[in-house]
């Protein structure tokens, strides 16, 4: 179990039914009510339409690994004891423009740091998984491939 | 506002770490330096423009240096973006007549709370960053190493590239006595054994951590020409925030490679009569070697993607290269007092004062951070 780790604040009137679903192992992306279009991060208006009203929709849960980077110290203590890790960003297969900074894991629970970051590729197929870490809940992702 | 204004004056602190000074105090000496080397008087000075991450305020500034009334002061805010910006503030207030002569600076320490604002996030991270901070995305490198991988996948560029940027710098740095690097060398076999922060990127493709501070004086093109210093005419200036920009963790728009640089670009060189083909020298925002190759293909000195290729055969370097850049060493081994540096050094370079001066240079470019709301000035002699 990781501790000290810079999690979200679950308060934040805009993310929080996307941490929310995350506590019940859905991925969701925020959607605009009156256009239909998704966006991510989520924001109160819609860039294309400005409505303010949202509703969160389902995804595949499934992606690509777009880029990654490995963090070695000077890090903060909770990270630079795990280092060095693996951080992703991973295309949603959806739309390729809906994107989620995550960790490579091997299961829900596994460490950020167990998979070797010379075997990880820009392309390869992922999928999300959910890990607990006091009261929030991550997506972290797992090779689909 | 073409060449209506120049910067008459400039004036820095040294270069250290750990300096006992506050960082109010090094910008009230940076910004007396800059007066002084103007040949004005503080009573003359009725303008200032900030950075917002500034710890001394503009009523310390302006009571510290025993300034005149201040009728005009603003800040511009994203860090190293602002650098170009507080410049094109001061010279805006001056073409409009808000005020007749301001400074614009930057004081930094490196250990100050407003410097390394990663290293004290809140246990709860709220706003943009909730999407990147958890997972480890942590610190400035993490994030711009997170680009630069993608940048490396889609366009070829190799850690051969980034040594080229970090190698050009310090050759640079060790042309300029002023210059933290001065005395050191960079071989590339020291660059490829450097350990590494956030792979792809290593030690030396890091800027330094610096105590510092530089100012510069802006007044009226008629005014100058009547002062002591050869003056640096802001022919053009142009800031930007791209459409759908997420500040350092730019990963969320349709293309995350095509940085705040372009949009900043185009007006810039809409509003100047000089082209990128006629520019003979450049300073580059580079808090991170790999912002190099992405400015060069912002501001059009190639085509996108061609970055990394550009700075092959010693392109980069004085005095033989095809665009000398960081002629002082720049961010990366001159000092890093968040790119303001760069601002100095065009002056340098359109005065015929750098110590790796280009002959004959006429006019300079400058740009501010890359991977946040930016700016970027065209000075010209």
């Amino acid at each position: 179990m990781e501790t000290g780790l810079l999690l979200p604040d679950l308060d934040d009137e805009v993310a929080a039914p996307f941490w929310e679903a995350c506590s019940r192992s859905e991925l969701v992306v925020q959607m605009c009510a009156a256009c239909g279009k998704s966006r991510m991060p989520p924001r109160p208006m819609c860039p294309h339409c400005r409505s303010v009203v949202a509703t969160w929709a389902p995804t595949s849960g499934t992606g690509t690994i777009w880029s990654y980077v490995v963090p070695h110290p000077p890090l903060l203590p909770a990270y630079a004891e795990l280092a060095p890790y693996n951080a992703i960003v991973v295309a949603l297969d959806e739309d390729p423009t809906i994107r989620f900074v995550g960790n490579l894991v091997t299961s829900a629970n596994g460490a950020i740091n167990e998979i070797d970051p010379a075997t990880i590729r820009i392309g390869e197929k992922v999928r999300v998984v959910f890990t607990t870490i006091d009261d929030v809940t991550l997506p972290r992702w797992v090779r689909a491939g | 506002m073409k060449d209506r204004t120049a910067i008459v004056g400039i004036g820095q602190t040294a270069f250290g770490k750990g300096l006992a000074d506050s960082e109010l105090s090094l910008a009230c000496q940076a910004i007396s330096a800059a007066i002084d080397d103007a040949s004005l008087t503080p009573g003359e000075v009725d303008g200032l423009s900030m950075f917002s991450m500034e710890e001394g305020r503009e009523v310390e500034v302006a009571r510290n240096v025993g300034l005149g009334d201040i009728t005009y002061f603003s800040e511009v805010g994203y860090g190293g973006g602002a650098g170009c910006g507080v410049v094109g503030h001061a010279a805006m207030a001056v073409a409009t007549g808000q005020c007749n002569v301001a400074v614009a600076w930057r004081a930094r320490k490196r250990a100050s709370k407003t410097s390394r604002p990663w290293s004290q996030v809140p246990g709860r991270i709220a706003g943009h960053w909730q999407w990147s901070r958890p997972f480890g995305v942590v610190r400035p490198v993490d994030e711009i190493a997170m680009l630069t991988r993608r940048y490396m996948h889609e366009f070829g560029a190799t850690r051969d590239h980034l040594a080229n940027v970090a190698i050009a710098s310090r050759k640079h740095a060790n042309r300029n006595p002023l210059a933290t690097m001065y005395d050191k060398k960079l071989s590339r076999e020291q660059y490829m054994e450097g350990r590494w922060i956030s792979e792809p990127l290593c030690l030396f493709d890091n800027c330094l951590e610096t105590d510092g501070a530089l100012a510069v004086v802006i007044t009226s093109a008629e005014r100058a020409r009547d002062l002591a210093q050869p003056p640096a005419f802001i022919h053009a200036f142009a800031q930007s925030i791209p459409q759908q920009h997420q500040v350092m963790t730019n990963y969320f728009c349709d293309d995350p490679l095509i940085g705040p640089a372009y949009a900043c670009a185009s007006r810039l060189w809409e509003r100047s009569d000089i082209k990128p083909a006629d520019v003979p020298v450049a300073q580059l925002y580079d808090a991170f070697s790999p912002l190099i190759p992405l400015s060069l293909e912002g501001y059009g000195f190639c085509e996108r993607g061609e970055g990394a290729a550009f700075t092959e055969n010693g392109a980069l370097e004085w005095p033989n290269g095809r665009l000398p850049t960081n002629t002082s060493g720049g961010g990366m081994s001159e000092a890093y007092v968040h790119g303001f540096n760069l601002v100095l050094e065009g002056v340098r370079q359109c005065r015929g004062t750098s110590t790796s001066q280009v002959e004959g240079a006429e006019n300079c470019l400058v740009t501010s951070g890359e991977g946040v709301p930016t700016s970027a000035l065209l000075l010209r002699a």
